[in-house]
């Protein structure tokens, strides 16, 4: 009988220091509606501004390429990755670490060098004799979305690995035995088995839709994403009131994205959740 | 047997991990170049940019700061999540669901807004003095890590030996030192090693919570790549990296302690 109290104590203090440095402040962030005249107005003042919207949907449709291009990246290399050789396995797997590892100011910081007005590219390219002047890469949204791409594409691969590693050999051997292309293989039997691991993946270890830092690094002031709004608002303008409704909602989209995955993955997939 | 590559899959993932190391080497390089800015291919090789690192006492101060944050968050996130994560693995059936999706709650709040909320509740809030708060919300991203890879490790764990040390007349603390840990140990490094690239490496919650007096490594090269362009930044950013690879290199190997024990 006393087995329910000690799995509360041992638990006890992990669930205080959540309670206490994240629920709490972070409850207290999304209450805060002190700056509006009703507890709705920040909200309106925020979806009214046109500046703010724009943000917003940057936000999304940054966070949804970036997904998109990272996942199909990922895919492909991790399917490679998970049928070569066992000695070419172990140094891909090695390199795809070694780059997560690199931390993200690092990894943001080397786009900087490459796509600025006398980066490599740049230079490249005018060396090469496609352009004339220097390109104004940086501080685009492409920018922003290789950067992020390139922040999220290790991560993938390592996490589809071990999805591609867990489907038997057995099967991609029978399915081949019965003469269809590569493609077809590919097409009828990896890819729908990769499914609900994929997306469990990706579920379980989603990216957060605002990084501040690529979007920092790489978009400037001309791209801001929530994250870097976020940031603006509070530090530079001290506007707390303002930048709590921003994080409120940068709160709701990031929940809703995590739903929808865990949704979509037990549907496809109701064993694995 | 292994399933044939179409040529066009290997050429696409070469030109894939050309992308990841690529800009890796384009940093390395930079922070050799003997100029006054950030280029690649090096014009020059010099290591002077290495040892202006340390003549510059913002940086000194603030690697400093972000080891001792690292390491400082990651005892106090193991000590409090190895617990947790042994409560969840045995007593799983006596505890309501949500108990171990509130330990995984930090993935669902993007770390940026955990940050501002630390800075309004905590450090303004109840005008904390300027080094806990960054201390909390590092233990906060590492308690996360902490329970999720070392609650991966007791998996293969067979709690019947604890049980039977127990029955045999162990007292619980002694149980836990000496024949759980021992079992989980890789987990455990593993958790810290993670912990400690995590905590290094990250901006968004020290973002906000540092400030005059307390900055960490990855803030200061952030406020650095806003004003100069040298590489000297390229050279710090590759001893971060340098310092991460220490961190998992030696006990990722294949004679370290994680793998050794498989």
């Amino acid at each position: 009988m006393r087995e329910p109290l000690t799995g509360w104590t041992l638990g006890a203090p992990a669930t205080a220091l959540v309670a206490l440095i994240l629920i709490a402040p972070v409850g207290a962030t999304i209450a805060d509606i002190s700056g509006g005249a009703s507890p709705f107005a920040l909200y309106q003042a925020f979806f009214a501004s046109g500046f703010r919207r724009t943000v917003l949907w940057r936000t999304v449709g940054i966070a949804t390429i970036t997904s998109a291009i990272a996942l199909v990246v990922g895919f492909f290399t991790a399917l490679a990755v998970s049928r070569a050789p066992r000695r070419w396995r172990s140094v891909l797997i090695v390199m795809a670490v070694f780059a997560l590892l690199t931390g993200v100011v690092v990894r943001s910081f080397a786009w900087l060098i490459i796509l600025g007005r006398n980066g490599i590219l740049n230079g490249f390219l005018q060396w090469a004799g496609i352009t004339d002047a220097p390109l104004a890469m940086l501080y685009t949204q492409g920018a922003v979305i290789v950067a992020m791409v390139y922040l999220f594409v290790p991560l993938m691969i390592l996490t589809l690995v071990g999805v591609l590693e867990g489907i038997p050999e057995d099967l991609i051997r029978a399915a081949a035995s019965l003469g269809p292309s590569p493609a077809a293989t590919f097409r009828q039997v990896i890819f729908p088995l990769a499914v609900p691991g994929l997306i469990v993946g990706r579920s379980s270890c989603p990216p957060d839709p605002s990084p501040p830092v690529p979007p920092a690094a790489a978009g400037g002031e001309r791209q801001m994403v929530m994250g870097t709004f976020l940031h603006q608002q509070a530090m530079v303008r001290l506007d707390w009131p303002a930048a709590s409704t921003t994080a409120a909602i940068a709160v709701a989209v990031t929940i809703a994205v995590v739903l929808a995955m865990t949704r979509l993955a037990r549907r496809l997939n109701p064993a694995a959740t | 047997m292994q399933m044939r590559l179409p040529p066009a899959l290997i050429v696409f993932t070469v030109l894939v991990y050309l992308f990841l190391m690529g800009p890796l080497v384009i940093v390395i390089g930079a922070s050799l170049s003997d100029t006054s800015y950030s280029t690649f291919p090096p014009k020059g090789l010099t290591l002077r940019w290495f040892e202006r690192i340390f003549e510059m006492a913002a940086f000194r101060r603030t690697i400093v700061t972000s080891l001792q944050i690292a390491v400082l968050a990651i005892g106090v996130a193991l000590v409090i999540g190895i617990p947790a994560t042994d409560a969840l693995n045995r007593y799983r059936i006596h505890l309501p669901g949500w108990l171990s999706a509130l330990y995984v709650q930090p993935v669902l709040v993007p770390e940026i807004v955990m940050g501002f909320s630390l800075l309004r509740s905590v450090a303004v809030g109840m005008d904390w003095p300027i080094w806990p708060p960054p201390l909390a919300g590092h233990t906060l991203i590492e308690l996360h890590s902490c329970i999720r890879v070392v609650s991966a490790s007791p998996v293969s764990f067979d709690f019947a030996i604890e049980e039977a040390a127990i029955s045999l007349g162990a007292p619980p603390v002694r149980t836990f030192f000496t024949v759980v840990l021992p079992n989980i140990r890789a987990g455990v490094i593993a958790a810290f090693i993670l912990a400690f690239i995590t905590s290094v490496n990250g901006v968004s919650v020290s973002l906000f919570l540092t400030g005059p007096g307390v900055s960490t490594l990855p803030i200061q090269i952030l406020a650095c790549v806003e004003q100069f362009f040298d590489p000297v930044i390229a050279s710090v950013a590759v001893r971060l990296c340098c310092t991460n690879l220490v961190a998992v290199g030696g006990p990722l190997s294949p004679d370290g302690p994680i793998l050794r024990p498989l």
